[in-house]
């Protein structure tokens, strides 16, 4: 397989890796925002079932 | 009954959490098989040229944009008549990453609009309809936030998701009521699928690995509701989250 050619996806590079792009970014959005709050409170309710047993 | 038993937070929280892992394997897996077969083995259109590949993602975020939707609406009626809290709790969870299939489906659509029809965006039947899909998810998510009394919130909510349904019928039948610029359905109907398997099959492997993604998504966002909604129940002290 010729990657120049892959990249190039026929002269629509733009539009078809724009349109990858995009989903990578909404999606990884979509599951790294939620992520980082739920991560963040379960470390609290940890940090607090240590504290005060 | 167990249905009963487990929309109780208490049960639900650790359920959802067994599940976790196993829907975000099973969904990175199936994103991997479909990118696969999408960008290296599907071979491109003979009309559209390589920009058919635009279609493994834009496909399945506006199928998904419609299927969340109808979750949406169908726990919002369970919810209206049996009262139960944890349908608020996954349409809650749900709409943020409904309204983001949609922007992507919508954005996609432009990129592939611009090189096949000549614009970025026309005003037409099935471009407008899943744009007022888009606002009804940014409503709902708005009337959500502005009213304080979270049951009356959630109230208001399902009556306007249970009116925005009759949305995704205009969507579906969009491209065959009107005139339009985009292509009919050639999955959905009911003569069977008219793709080439090397096309379909990429497809549908995405599409399912959106279901996936919305499920691990949605299940990560609802065990953060519930720590918030119940910081102080017993049940969750014990547990140790």
């Amino acid at each position: 397989m010729n990657w120049g050619e892959f990249f190039n996806m026929g002269g629509y590079a733009l539009y078809v890796w724009g349109s990858y792009l995009l989903a990578t970014v909404i999606l990884g959005l979509n599951i790294w925002l939620p992520l980082r709050k739920y991560r963040r409170q379960q470390r609290k309710i940890r940090h607090a079932n240590e504290t005060t047993p | 009954m167990i249905f009963q038993k487990y929309a109780a937070p208490k049960y639900f929280y650790p359920l959802a959490g067994k599940c976790l892992p196993w829907f975000a394997w099973l969904s990175m897996i199936a994103l991997t098989i479909g990118l696969y077969l999408g960008l290296f083995v599907a071979p491109p259109d003979y009309q559209q040229g390589e920009t058919v590949r635009i279609m493994f993602v834009h496909v399945p975020a506006a199928w998904m944009s419609m299927f969340v939707y109808a979750l949406m609406a169908g726990a919002a009626a369970i919810g209206l008549v049996w009262k139960i809290k944890l349908t608020d709790t996954f349409i809650a969870a749900s709409a943020p990453i409904g309204a983001s299939f949609t922007l992507l489906a919508l954005l996609t659509g432009s990129l592939w609009g611009k090189p096949m029809w000549g614009a970025w965006w026309v005003w037409d039947a099935r471009l407008t309809s899943e744009l007022i899909l888009l606002f009804l998810y940014l409503g709902f998510m708005s009337l959500q936030s502005a009213i304080d009394d979270p049951r009356r919130a959630a109230r208001a909510g399902a009556v306007l998701l249970l009116i925005g349904v009759i949305n995704l019928p205009v969507i579906h039948y969009s491209v065959e009521w009107w005139n339009t610029l985009h292509q009919p359905a050639s999955v959905a109907r009911v003569d069977g699928p008219r793709i080439h398997s090397s096309i379909l099959t990429p497809l549908l492997v995405m599409a399912i690995a959106f279901k996936l993604f919305f499920v691990n998504v949605v299940l990560i966002r609802m065990r953060s509701a519930i720590l918030d909604n119940e910081a102080d129940s017993r049940w969750l002290k014990e547990q140790g989250a």
